[in-house]
């Protein structure tokens, strides 16, 4: 019999109990549904991380200061990281780009009738926009001389524009912060939201000197963080390494003691985002796995159902001339085509799923700009899936048809 | 060379405690173009001898040579072949497919054999069951025809592959009378006008009467083989359990 007919005769067999074959799909439908928008919202994130990392700046180290140490008394939460620790970065590590001092600070922002708290204002070094990998879209950075001076001048970011500026142009615009007057020298080009989703843009910058003496009073010469830029990804393990000899040796720090600061390099960052998302996506995965098995076993149920029932229609089938492979290819067929229908729906469903979630993590955290991936191969290994477990399950019923006597089967009632 | 050749063809049924002698030794020739009633008792191995010629059932014991093959020791895909190629089945029961149309009943034989269109395949069915009057109803199913039309479906699905030999176990059993008739008819006309050879097991004695040969069984044994009817009638009314 050919392949074409035995499709043929499958659906209509089907068709002839049009209840039975939609209950019978409905675990296989779910099973590749979860599949599916598994797969699709697991993609989505890895491919939002990733895109997170390169917009974080590439090749980007974090110094975090720690506990001072004095005297073997731990004072928490005191700053151990000065704006000298982050120069000499920067110039005595040969791994080493960049490195810019970060001091942060809040506070309103009033220009004309216009106010606005954003969510960061950050005081930063010179090469700041070198380690992130930033541009400017207009206008200019602030120079040597602004920092030494504390000059009363910043850059914002795009956010800013519509909030407080609107149609004007906001280059060389006096605004206030915290009542402080600033100059605006210089426009932050687009960067979007970072993987939690806060809006990037939503920054103003200024010199960190600024920012400590003007805007937080403090007298103390300490950065909040220091973020360094490597000179390429697989000289990062070594800018760490330098970063570190260099910073236990002008903290005097012994070889056995506990250091005052932590180095944390965004690919460990990133590769542990990776395992999470990663075992996710594997627990959430086995979970739809069971309810492929589950639908699996049930098409096996029914299918062995239909051999019991159909037993003398096998036996007519014989007696005209099948063979046993005519008999295992027509039940075999038949339940590959229920899973593969099953699937089929299963993977429009999924798609669905992962469309429904995508436009839902984008409204409610707008800016996130959560990719929505549906993926051709993924959609194929689904369908693949959904014909292995209808092979699977169904080879033992349609084994079992083929095996029959034909004159028992004849005359079974 | 005869058609069909049995030599000492045995089938004995083993239910462990009991061994049932369905045939105890059955050798005989049929020749093509014969037209052959199997009568005897019930229970006398009619349908046992009719499913071992059939290449349906392998007897325990013996030899049976199809067109000059040995069935015996083939194998079920080899036995499937012969049954699609050479044999064409009719039943008590019809035995169609329900809720499938006449046409694609007929259609079965055509999708076993070699590979046959699917247009040569739909023309060879309504030609057959043109043959057997009913091709204004191709597209019934079983249950919206009587069962004369079934029984003429199955015979057009038995035909359809032009077979050497048509098989009935008791074709007429379920039939009235008058439906008995015309299907019996179509017999004499397939035998007579076809060269077909027809081999019927019966319960009616005017389908046996209309055979050309009969052969009685009584106790898994030819008793009988006559071309006379009424020879083969006292045979069959012959009780041994009242002899002495
Ligand atoms: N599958 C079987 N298992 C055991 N005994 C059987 C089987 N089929 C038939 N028989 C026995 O074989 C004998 C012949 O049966 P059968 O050929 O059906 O007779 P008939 O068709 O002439 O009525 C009977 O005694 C019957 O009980
Ligand atoms: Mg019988």
């Amino acid at each position: 019999m050919s392949f074409f007919d035995t499709v043929r005769i499958a659906f209509r067999a089907l068709l002839k109990n049009k209840m039975r074959a939609v209950l019978t799909i409905i675990g296989v439908v779910i099973g590749i549904a979860a599949v599916t928008t598994i797969v699709s919202i697991g993609q989505g994130a890895s491919k939002l991380v990733s895109g997170e990392f390169e917009a974080l700046g590439t090749n980007v180290i974090l110094v975090f200061p720690g506990q001072t140490r004095r005297g073997g008394a731990r004072q928490s939460g005191a700053p151990t990281l000065t704006t000298a620790d982050a120069d000499s970065i920067g110039t005595e590590c040969p791994a080493v780009l960049a490195a810019s001092p970060i001091v942060g600070s809040s506070g309103q922002i009033i220009y004309g009738n216009e106010n606005w708290n954003p969510k960061q204002i950050q005081g930063v070094g010179q090469d700041y926009l070198t380690v992130r990998n930033w541009e400017l879209e207009a206008g200019g950075f602030f120079s040597t001389s602004d920092i030494e001076s504390n000059a009363k001048v910043c850059v914002i970011g795009q956010t800013l524009i519509p909030k407080l500026f609107r149609t004007v142009n906001p280059l060389d615009e006096m605004i206030r912060v915290n009542n402080v007057p600033f100059r605006v020298i210089g426009i932050l080009g687009k960067k979007g939201a970072n993987m939690v989703g806060d809006d990037q843009d939503d920054v103003v910058l200024m010199p960190h000197t600024t920012v400590r003496k003007r805007l937080n009073g403090s007298p103390l010469d300490n950065v909040g963080i220091i973020m360094v830029s490597a000179r390429g990804t697989n000289q990062m393990g070594e800018a760490a390494k330098q970063i570190e000899t260099l910073l236990y040796e002008r903290h005097e720090i012994g070889p056995s003691e506990e250091p005052d600061f932590s180095v944390q390099d965004t690919t460990e960052i990133a590769a542990t985002l990776g395992i999470i998302t990663g075992t996710l996506t594997l627990m959430l995965s086995a979970i739809a796995g069971i309810s492929l098995l589950v639908g699996g076993v049930g098409i096996m149920n029914i299918m062995l159902v239909s051999v019991t029932e159909r037993t003398r229609e096998i036996g007519i089938r014989m007696a005209l001339g099948a063979r046993g492979k005519d008999i295992l290819r027509q039940f075999l067929i038949e339940s590959v085509v229920l899973s593969c229908i099953g699937g089929a729906i299963g993977l429009l469903l999924g798609t669905g799923a992962s469309m429904c979630a995508n436009v839902l993590i984008n409204v409610y955290k707008p800016g996130t700009d959560w990719p929505m991936v549906i993926s051709i191969p993924a959609a194929v290994v689904a369908m693949g899936f959904a014909a292995a477990v209808g092979v699977f399950f169904g080879y033992y019923p349609a084994r079992r048809a083929s095996k029959l006597d034909p004159i028992d089967a004849l005359r079974y009632e | 060379m005869a058609l069909i050749e049995l030599d000492d063809v045995r089938r004995v049924y083993d239910l462990g405690e009991v061994k049932v002698h369905a045939l105890r030794t059955v050798t005989r020739q049929i020749e093509l173009g014969e037209y052959i009633a199997l009568i005897g008792p019930s229970g006398s191995g009619k349908s046992t001898l009719m499913n071992t010629l059939g290449c349906l059932d392998r007897p325990t014991h013996g030899s049976y040579l199809l067109d000059g093959e040995e069935v015996v020791t083939m194998n079920r895909d080899q036995r499937a072949k012969i049954r699609n190629k050479q044999l064409g089945f009719v039943f008590q029961n019809f035995n169609l497919l329900n809720r499938t149309s006449a046409l694609e009943n007929v259609e079965l034989p055509l999708m076993y054999g070699p590979r046959v269109s699917a247009r040569e395949r739909r023309d060879r069915a309504m030609e057959m069951l043109g043959k057997v009057g009913l091709a204004d109803r191709y597209h019934h199913h079983p249950s919206q025809l009587s069962g004369g039309q079934q029984q003429r479906v199955a015979i057009a699905r038995a035909l359809v592959n032009r077979p050497s030999i048509l098989m009935g176990d008791e074709p007429t059993g379920n039939l009235d009378s008058r439906t008995s008739r015309e299907v019996i008819e179509l017999f004499r006309e397939l035998n007579e006008l076809q060269g077909i050879t027809v081999i019927l097991v019966t319960h009616d004695q005017n389908v046996a009467r209309n055979a050309k040969r009969t052969l009685v069984l009584r106790d898994g044994e030819i008793v009988e083989d006559t071309v006379d009817f009424q020879l083969a009638k006292v045979a069959l009314e012959h009780d041994p359990a009242l002899e002495e």
